[in-house]
C-alpha cells in the first residue's frame, strides 16, 4: 500500500489541477461551443440549432463594427508598442547612465490595473477640463482634441491608453534580448568597422526574432482580451463606437441576457486567439521536447 | 603634419557625438515625461480642489493642497446607492488576493515539482493542456462559470472569486514553477532518492528551500493578476462583495450629483497603490514574471 | 562466495525503442567494475538500473545475494556518486554528507561520529559549515565523495564522477579513487567515457555499445585481447592500428600480406595462428611496431616503411604510414631517427596481434 502510494503520489498530486483543466478550461469551452449553437436567450437552452447564433452575430452591425475595432486597434496597438519599444529598448542600450531609473519608470504602467489606466486617460482626454481645456487656456483658443466622445476617433484613445501601459514592457522584453545577444558577435563587426546601425540592423535585430514572436503573441493575446481599458475609458462608447469583441460578449451576457449571442460571440474570440497562440505553443513545446 | 589634418576630423566627430548624446537624453527624458504625465495628472488633480480643477489646467501643481478627495474616496464616496467610500471594497480584494495568491502559488509549485522532476507517461501532455489555458480568452468561461457558481452556492461571494482566481491562475503558477524546476539536475532528485528521501521530502527539504527566487516571481505576479482583475470581479461578484477595480469604475462612471474628479483619482490611486508598490519595492522579480510569462509560455 | 552484484538477461525500453539488450553481468566482494563505452551506448542507463533509478523492463537483479529487481532505492544498500555531484544547494557540507541519515531516524550522536570518520578521511573537516556554491570542483568532488562513503553501503556506484574536473585534477582523484578502493575493499561499479580511467581503475571492465555488452574481462584482457573491431579501436589511446590484409596459410605458418600504394606489398610471417580466413583485419597497437633495435621480441618481423609524419611527444615519438589504405601509427623511441618521407624500417610483434574477421568484426585468434 505505501508502495503503491509512493509509486502513484506524483499523479496523485498533479490529479486535482488536471481535472480542474479539464472541466473548468476544455469543459467549459465546450459547453460555450454547444450553447453557441442553441436559441438561448436569456437562460441556456441546450437543443442545437446550427449556427444560427452566428448568423445573427455575423448580421449584427455592432458587432461588426466591434469586429472593425479589434483589426484597427490591434493593429495599431501591436505595430506602435513593438516600434517604440524596440526604439525605446535600443536607445536605453546605449550605455544611459541613469538607464535603471528611466526603466522602471518606463515599465510601471504594466503594474497598474487597466481600469486606473482606463480612468486616468479618460480624466485627461476629457474634452471640458483635460487637455482640450488645458491647451485652451495656454492661449490656443481654437485647439481641438475631443476624441473621447467622438464616434470616429473614440477608439483611437483606447490606442494610446494601451500602448502607454503596455509598450514599456515592450521595451524591456527588447532590452534583455539586446544583451542576450553574444557580444563577441558584436566586437568582431565593430573590429571589421561596420557602423553601430549597421551592428543592429545586420546582426542584432533578427538574431531577436524569437523576441519579436513572443512579443506579438503578447501583445495580440492582450489586444484581444482587452475588456477593462475599453469600460474604463469609454464604455464601448459614443454609442458603440468603440466597442470591442470583449465588451460586446460582456452586454450580451450580463445586460442584454442574450446568453446565445454571448456564447457565439465568445468562441469567435477563442478562435482569434487559437489561431494566433496555438502554432507558437506548438513550436515551443516542440523545441522543448528536443 | 598628419596630426594637424587629421585634428578637425576628430574635432568635429567629437561634437557631433556630444550633440547625438544630448539628443539621446532629450529623446529617452520626453518619454519618461510621457510615461510619468498620466501619474503626475492623477496625484495632482487628487490633491485639488474642485474649484481649481474647474479652472482646467491640467498639468499645474495644485495651488493649494487639499487632502479632501482622499477622505472622501476612502470613506464616503459613492459606488452606485451606497456611499461608504472605497475602504470596504479594497479589503474585498485584499480578502480575495491574498487566499487565492497563496493557494495558486502553493498547488503551482507542487504541480511543477512533478512535472519537471518526476516524468512520468502524460506529464508532458499535461502540462501542455495546463499551459493552453494560460492563453484563452476569459469570456469563453464566463457563461458556464457564472452557472456552476450559482450551483455551488458560492455565487457573489469572495471565495467564489477566490475559487476562480485560483483556478485560473494554476496555468500560469504551474509554468513558472516547471520553467524553474527544470534547470535543477535530475541528478539531485535521484541522490535525494537514493539517501532515502521520498516524493514530498524532496520537495520540502530540497526544492522549497532552493525555490525563494521563483516563489517571490510568482506572488508577485499572481497578486497583480488578481488584483488588478477586473472581469471575473465585475462578473462574479455583488454589491457588497465588488473588489476595487470594479468599485472604482462605478465611482468614476457613477453618473448621480456633481462629478467629483478629485475623489475619482484619489480612488484610482488608492486602488493602484498596492500594485505599484509591489513594483517599486521588487521591481526586479516583476519584470521577471512579466518575461517568463510571455517569452517562455 | 555469493556475487555482490549479479545482473541476468536484463532488459530495459523505452516504448519501443530497446536501451539495454540482454546484460548479464556480475563482480565479487572487492571488485572495481567500469562499465566504459561511447557517450548513448547505454552504460549511464545501467547504473541508474543498478540504482533503481529507472526501473527495468525484465531481467533479474541482485545485490549482495538479495533480489533487488522491484526494490525502490533507498532499500538497496548502495551510494551513488553523480558527474554534477548533485549537492544540496542550501544545505551545508556537513548536512549534505548527514542527509540521508536523518531521513533514516539515525540518532545525532551517530551521524556527528560518522561525519567526523568521513571528514576526516576524505580531508574536508575545514568545509563541513559550507555550501556546496562556495566550494571548488575538487572539493565538491570529495564532499560527494563523502555523502556516500557515510553510508558504507554494501555496493558503491559512480556515474562519471571526474568528467566535470580540469585534467590535472581529474588524475588526482582518479588516484585518490583507486587508493580508497583498495584500502577500503569494497565494492564498486564505475561508468566513464574515458577508456584510460577505465583501464587504470577496474579490476574488471565491461565494454558496451548501442545497449549491448561487447566484451567483458580484465583490463589486460580487454586491451590485449579485444573481443571485437569495435573494443580494439575503442581502447587504447592512439587506438590500435586495423589494417585489411590478406593471409595465406602454409607450411611454416600463415603469410600476411598488405597492400602498399607505392611499393610492394609488405609480407609478415606468423608462425602461430593458422587456419586465418583469406581476408583480415590485422590489429596491431603502435607500441608493438617498433625500431628493430629497440624490441627484440622473437615474434619480431621486419618491413621498410615510408613514414608520413614524425609527431615528437616528449616519452615517446608517434611516427604515422599509409599501409593498407589506413593510417597507421607506430609509437618508437623518443630519440628516434625516423624523418618524413624517409623509409624507416620497423618491426612488428606478431605474437601480440589480433585477427579480425572483416564482415563481422569479431575476434579470429
Amino acid at each position: 500500500m505505501t508502495k503503491w502510494l509512493e509509486h502513484h503520489l506524483p499523479k496523485l498530486v498533479l490529479a486535482p489541477s488536471f481535472i480542474a483543466v479539464l472541466i473548468f478550461v476544455y469543459g467549459f469551452i465546450a459547453w460555450t461551443a454547444w450553447v453557441s449553437l442553441t436559441r438561448s436567450r436569456l437562460l441556456p437552452k441546450y437543443d442545437i440549432h446550427g449556427f444560427i447564433q452566428y448568423d445573427r452575430l455575423f448580421a449584427s452591425l455592432r458587432w461588426d463594427v466591434a469586429m472593425n475595432n479589434l483589426f484597427l486597434f490591434g493593429t495599431l496597438f501591436i505595430v506602435i508598442s513593438m516600434v517604440l519599444g524596440l526604439i525605446l529598448a535600443i536607445l536605453l542600450d546605449q550605455n544611459i547612465r541613469t538607464e535603471g531609473a528611466i526603466r522602471t519608470i518606463y515599465l510601471y504602467p504594466m503594474a497598474l490595473s487597466m481600469i486606473v489606466t482606463g480612468t486616468a486617460w479618460k480624466w485627461i482626454l476629457n474634452p471640458g477640463l483635460g487637455i482640450e481645456a488645458t491647451v485652451r487656456g495656454w492661449g490656443f483658443e481654437n485647439f481641438k482634441f475631443d476624441w473621447l466622445v467622438n464616434p470616429d476617433m473614440a477608439i483611437y484613445t483606447i490606442v494610446i491608453a494601451a500602448i502607454w501601459q503596455s509598450s514599456g514592457f515592450v521595451m524591456a522584453l527588447f532590452l534583455a534580448g539586446l544583451r542576450s545577444v553574444d557580444t563577441e558577435i558584436i566586437r568582431a563587426a565593430q573590429v571589421d568597422g561596420i557602423p553601430t546601425w549597421r551592428v543592429y540592423t545586420a546582426i542584432i535585430i533578427p538574431s531577436m526574432a524569437p523576441i519579436f514572436l513572443s512579443a506579438f503573441i503578447v501583445l495580440s493575446h492582450l489586444a484581444i482580451k482587452s475588456f477593462d481599458l475599453v469600460i474604463a475609458l469609454t464604455g464601448g462608447g459614443p454609442g458603440f463606437a468603440s466597442d470591442l469583441p470583449a465588451t460586446y460578449m460582456y452586454a450580451m451576457a450580463f445586460s442584454r441576457g442574450d446568453i446565445g449571442q454571448a456564447a457565439s460571440s465568445a468562441m469567435i474570440m477563442m478562435a482569434v486567439v487559437f489561431t494566433i497562440v496555438v502554432p507558437y505553443l506548438y513550436s515551443e513545446l516542440r523545441v522543448k521536447n528536443d | 603634419m598628419t596630426d594637424l589634418a587629421i585634428s578637425p576630423a576628430r574635432n568635429q566627430n567629437r561634437t557631433s557625438k556630444i550633440v547625438l548624446r544630448w539628443i539621446l537624453y532629450l529623446i529617452l527624458g520626453i518619454f519618461v515625461i510621457f510615461y510619468l504625465m498620466p501619474l503626475f495628472v492623477m496625484v495632482s488633480t487628487s490633491l485639488k480642489s474642485l474649484e481649481e480643477i474647474r479652472t482646467g489646467d491640467l498639468v499645474s501643481l495644485p495651488r493649494e493642497v487639499t487632502f479632501d478627495a482622499w477622505i472622501t474616496a476612502w470613506s464616503s464616496a459613492c459606488t452606485g446607492i451606497r456611499c461608504e467610500g472605497v475602504r470596504p471594497f479594497f479589503w474585498n480584494s485584499v480578502m480575495i488576493a491574498v487566499p487565492a495568491v497563496l493557494i495558486s502559488t502553493l498547488i503551482g509549485a507542487l504541480n511543477g515539482y512533478v512535472v519537471a522532476q518526476w516524468r512520468f507517461r502524460g506529464a508532458n501532455l499535461f502540462f501542455a493542456a495546463m499551459l493552453f489555458g494560460c492563453f484563452i480568452p476569459f469570456q469563453v468561461v464566463l457563461l458556464p462559470m457564472a452557472r456552476l457558481l450559482g450551483l455551488m452556492g458560492i455565487a457573489g461571494t469572495i471565495p467564489g472569486l477566490i475559487f476562480v482566481h485560483v483556478i485560473y491562475g494554476l496555468g500560469f503558477t504551474t509554468l513558472f514553477f516547471r520553467n524553474y524546476y527544470v534547470s535543477i539536475p535530475s541528478e539531485l532528485t535521484k541522490a535525494a532518492k537514493i539517501d532515502g528521501a521520498g516524493f514530498l521530502r524532496i520537495f520540502w527539504s530540497i526544492f522549497l528551500p532552493l525555490s525563494l527566487p521563483i516563489i517571490v516571481v510568482t506572488v508577485i505576479w499572481q497578486f497583480t493578476q488578481i488584483w488588478n482583475d477586473f472581469l471575473f470581479g465585475v462578473s462574479f461578484s455583488q454589491a457588497g462583495t465588488q473588489p476595487i477595480t470594479v468599485a472604482l469604475n462605478n465611482i468614476v462612471n457613477s453618473t448621480t450629483g456633481v462629478k467629483e474628479y478629485n475623489v475619482d483619482m484619489a480612488t484610482a490611486i488608492i486602488a493602484a497603490l498596492p500594485t505599484l508598490l509591489v513594483y517599486v519595492i521588487a521591481g526586479k522579480y516583476f519584470i521577471r514574471g512579466l518575461t517568463a510569462g510571455s517569452v517562455k509560455g | 562466495m555469493a556475487s555482490i552484484l549479479d545482473i541476468k538477461n536484463l532488459y530495459k525500453n523505452y516504448g519501443a525503442q530497446e536501451i539495454l539488450k540482454d546484460i548479464n553481468v556480475s563482480i565479487e566482494q572487492g571488485d572495481f567494475l567500469v562499465l566504459v563505452g561511447p557517450s548513448g551506448c547505454g552504460k549511464s542507463t545501467l547504473l541508474n538500473c543498478i540504482a533503481g533509478l529507472e526501473p527495468i523492463t525484465s531481467g533479474t537483479l541482485h545485490i549482495g545475494g538479495q533480489n533487488m529487481t522491484d526494490v525502490s532505492p533507498k532499500d538497496r544498500d548502495i551510494a551513488m556518486v553523480f558527474q554534477s555531484y548533485a549537492l544540496y544547494p542550501t544545505m551545508t557540507v556537513a548536512k549534505n554528507i548527514t542527509f540521508g541519515m536523518k531521513v533514516r531516524g539515525v540518532d545525532q550522536a551517530t551521524q556527528a561520529l560518522k561525519l567526523q570518520e568521513v571528514a576526516k578521511q576524505l580531508q574536508i573537516e575545514a568545509l563541513l559549515s559550507r555550501r556546496p556554491g562556495q566550494l571548488s570542483g575538487g572539493q565538491r568532488q570529495r564532499v560527494a565523495m563523502g555523502r556516500a562513503l557515510v553510508r558504507d553501503p554494501k555496493l558503491f556506484l559512480f556515474d562519471e564522477p571526474l568528467s566535470n574536473l580540469d585534467a590535472k585534477l581529474r588524475v588526482e582523484m582518479r588516484t585518490e579513487i583507486k587508493e580508497l578502493h583498495q584500502r577500503l575493499g569494497a565494492s564498486m561499479v564505475y561508468v566513464t567515457h574515458d577508456q584510460i580511467e577505465a583501464m587504470t581503475l577496474a579490476t574488471k571492465i565491461v565494454v558496451m555499445k548501442g545497449g549491448v555488452i561487447q566484451q567483458i574481462g580484465t583490463p589486460a584482457e580487454i586491451y590485449n585481447r579485444p573481443a571485437n573491431l569495435f573494443v580494439a579501436d575503442f581502447m587504447g589511446n592512439p587506438a590500435m592500428n586495423l589494417i585489411p590484409a590478406r593471409a595465406r596459410t602454409n607450411g611454416t605458418g600463415t603469410r600476411i600480406e598488405i597492400d602498399r600504394k607505392d611499393a610492394a606489398p609488405i609480407v609478415l610471417t606468423d608462425e602461430k595462428n593458422r587456419d586465418l580466413p583469406k581476408d583480415v583485419i590485422i590489429g596491431v597497437r603502435p607500441e608493438d611496431i617498433a625500431e628493430p633495435d629497440f624490441r627484440t621480441s622473437q615474434d619480431a618481423q621486419h618491413a621498410d616503411c615510408m613514414v608520413d609524419i614524425v609527431e615528437p611527444a616528449g616519452a615517446d615519438t608517434f611516427v604515422v604510414m599509409q599501409l593498407g589504405g589506413k593510417q597507421v601509427t607506430a609509437r618508437l623511441h623518443a630519440e628516434t631517427t625516423a624523418a618524413p618521407g624517409h623509409v624507416q624500417r620497423l618491426s612488428f610483434d606478431l605474437g601480440k596481434v589480433s585477427y579480425f574477421e572483416p564482415a563481422t568484426g569479431q575476434r579470429l585468434n
